[in-house]
């Protein structure tokens, strides 16, 4: 407060003062120093910041942005969609609807635009390739001046049934949540209400279920063997435990496919270990350990496995050999010991190193490709799926929105329970 | 931990029981490494050991496989591809997150927790929705199926590992000493390169190594944003693994494990200068 009161009675001078000296009570220029401390740090931040920003983040946005924008449909149909506008959806749209859907049909068709249009509202509604494909065709061969109505029913019948119509009308607009219903299993109906899809062809609900399972099985099998090993590591004496810890750490550092191949030769019905066990006559019948759910299971585990290890021996290196001593020496039996003192002092490793595995097993995509046969899949493999074969961007987009949403969820809860500052590297 | 004089014969026989399991563990860890090297030098087209490789038979030998792979042209373009790249990515990854990692350190950082949660997601998102949004977006800025695309896409996978280790270096730094450079008349520039750089050396290197080891790997990206002119060492490893298995990758797996060996050799005398320069008891 002294200062406050000393300070205007300087200001004149100072003012007059070459420009430099700084002016301003103490309070003001410190404040102005912290600000330009503050400006100074980030900007040492913001060209990475900015990179991350295009580089990644963008794509991310846009495949966020693509899983709701779906405009093919209205850019291809825009006058049916317009005639569609205050269709009730309980009978047949009228007259003026047929017309342009039979306009845009023959002129997409001489365009050569009408597969790409047909494909995607097959993925809707399935048997709306062949009768879009057929009556753009047929209509391009009819001269302009027909009754529209009658020459598709002509065509097919198809077009007197509200379901396909209801297609159109549901992709119709711009953005769309028909994507993510699909990613879930589930549609838009003629009536515009969202129902579960026919049985038959529910499959990513089971499939996000198989994936939640195989990556908690993968981590629970990870905890099961790291927890003894980074014991093992954490209490052995230092010349010991580093020469131990080269072996974990080598995997880590090994490529990922070579990892992968490993496995494979490993594991092959004319591998290693079928010979091993078919020389020892442990098996008659060569087994299928690769290419299923087995290979996925047992090389994904080896590849997390370090991921487990290194943060509960970082834990259990910190806690004191002295604790277990007294709770010894206090009675108690070593199991009991190890129960009731040490394990919970590592219980921050287990979930540092259970969350950190869970978060990059639901994710994983290169092992289940290689090694997973049909039945080792997981959700990546089919959003790779859809990005490359099928080509149904809007799908892959939504099921990569839905494991992005899974995953920051999950790193969420890792930043919060373990801190993004104790992320170790190596 | 070695047992009390005092413990139950029970408790010896557990204790064996957990070491035994604990060595098991370790064995499976390693042992899927280890086996590629002597199948790699398989004279036949198998992959199991034949009756010769296990009597020991030199004529079982052989290097045909390594022949194999540095005449085919496709490899060494590969492996060429993958330098370039690493090295560009790399270089970029490493120069961004320093600089990062230098703001992040200061206590002044705004939003500290928030933006290092960002900088580290590239490491935390599957790659498969990097991968899958990347083909969108470098496809409508027409960097996809250039060398461009791959190298800033290997660069922002890179950049969390760059500032993970050099934040972590720069725990604990004594920034008087860049005030007594400063104090001295060195201009910040120079401050840098002369008092903090010496100091944060390890760090960045091995960070620049982990960025280097995740281009050098990287296949999902390469899959999708990639054209042939990029193929790199791993996705041709892919569609050999994919398509014909030959065991020519295994030659090719040979040379990357020890490459990694190479690098987590650099990375411990890294960690052990790093200890010795900053006087940090263990």
């Amino acid at each position: 407060m002294r200062y406050q009161a000393t300070a205007p009675s300087l200001l004149p001078e100072a003012s007059a003062a070459p420009a430099e000296l700084p002016t301003g009570t103490l309070k003001q220029q410190l404040r102005r120093a912290e600000r330009r401390n503050r400006v100074k740090a980030f900007l040492l931040v913001l060209p990475l910041l900015l990179f991350v920003g295009i580089t990644f983040v963008g794509p991310l946005a846009e495949m966020l942005h693509r899983s709701v924008y779906n405009p093919l449909v209205a850019d291809s149909l825009p006058h049916t969609i317009e005639a569609l506008d205050d269709w009730d959806r309980r009978q047949l749209p009228g007259e003026a609807a047929y017309r342009a859907l039979a306009e845009e049909l023959a002129s997409l068709h001489q365009n050569r635009q009408l597969a790409k249009l047909a494909s995607r509202l097959n993925a809707e509604q399935s048997g709306m390739r062949s009768l879009m494909t057929k009556s753009g065709r047929r209509l391009a061969r009819l001269d302009p001046p027909i009754d529209a109505k009658a020459a598709l029913l002509k065509i097919d019948r198809r077009w007197a049934e509200l379901k396909y119509w209801a297609a159109i009308n549901n992709l119709g607009s711009r953005y769309t949540l028909s994507n993510y219903l699909a990613a879930l299993d589930m549609r838009y109906d003629a009536q515009g209400d969202i129902v579960a899809q026919p049985e038959n062809r529910q499959i990513y609900q089971s499939l996000f279920a198989k994936t939640l399972g195989m990556s908690l099985l993968i981590t629970l099998l990870c905890l099961l063997l790291g927890y003894p090993l980074a014991h093992l590591l954490a209490t052995l004496p230092e010349r010991r435990s580093n020469l131990l810890m080269i072996l974990v750490l080598l995997p880590f550092w090994t490529s990922l496919l070579v990892r992968t191949s490993a496995w494979i030769v490993l594991l092959q019905t004319e591998g290693v270990i079928n010979d091993l066990l078919v020389g020892l006559g442990l098996i008659d019948q060569r087994v299928q350990m690769v290419h299923n759910m087995a290979g996925t299971l047992i090389a994904m585990t080896h590849i997390l496995l370090p991921f487990m290890v290194l943060p509960l021996y970082s834990v259990m290196k910190s806690i004191s050999p002295s604790y277990m001593r007294a709770a010894r020496s206090l009675g108690a039996r070593p199991g009991y010991a190890f129960v009731r003192v040490y394990m919970p002092q590592t219980l921050p490793g287990v979930g540092a190193g259970a969350l950190l595995t869970f978060i990059l097993s639901i994710g994983f995509y290169i092992t289940p490709a290689l090694v997973g046969g049909q039945s080792g899949q997981m959700i990546s493999n089919f959003i790779a799926y859809h990005m490359q074969t099928s080509l149904n961007w809007g799908l892959a987009s939504a099921l990569g929105g839905l494991l992005l949403a899974a995953v920051l969820l999950l790193y969420y809860l890792y930043n919060r329970l373990v801190g993004i500052n104790n992320l170790k590297v190596g | 931990m070695s047992l009390p004089v005092y413990c139950t014969p029970a408790e010896r026989i557990g204790h064996a029981c957990y070491r035994l399991f604990c060595y098991s563990v370790l064995f499976f860890l390693i042992m899927p490494i280890l086996i590629i090297i002597p199948l790699s030098f398989n004279a036949e087209p198998y992959f199991s050991f034949t009756e010769g490789m296990l009597n020991l038979d030199a004529s079982a030998f052989s290097l045909r496989w390594y022949q194999d792979m540095f005449t085919n042209p496709q490899w060494l373009q590969a492996l060429k591809n993958s330098m370039i790249i690493a090295v560009a990515s790399t270089l970029l990854a490493t120069t961004l997150g320093t600089l990062a990692a230098l703001g992040l350190a200061r206590s002044e950082m705004p939003f500290r927790n928030a933006v290092m949660a960002l900088l580290i997601s590239p490491m935390i998102v599957p790659v498969i929705i990097a991968a899958a949004g990347m083909y969108f977006f470098y496809t409508s800025l027409g960097l996809a199926q250039t060398f461009t695309g791959v190298i800033l896409a290997h660069a922002v996978l890179g950049t969390p590992f760059v500032v993970i280790t050099v934040t972590a270096t720069l725990t604990g730094f004594d920034h008087s000493l860049t005030r007594a450079a400063a104090n001295l008349g060195a201009s910040p520039a120079r401050a840098f390169f002369q008092v903090t750089m010496p100091l944060i050396r390890p760090g960045v290197i091995s960070g620049g190594l982990f960025s280097f080891g995740t281009s050098f790997d990287e296949v999902v990206v390469v899959l999708f944003i990639s054209s042939a002119e990029q193929r790199t060492v791993p996705r041709q490893m892919w569609s050999g693994i994919r398509e014909q298995i030959s065991p020519t990758i295994l030659a090719v797996a040979t040379l990357l494990i020890l490459f990694s060996v190479l690098l987590l050799v650099t990375l411990e005398l890294l960690r052990r200068r790093n200890v010795r320069m900053r006087g940090i008891r263990e």
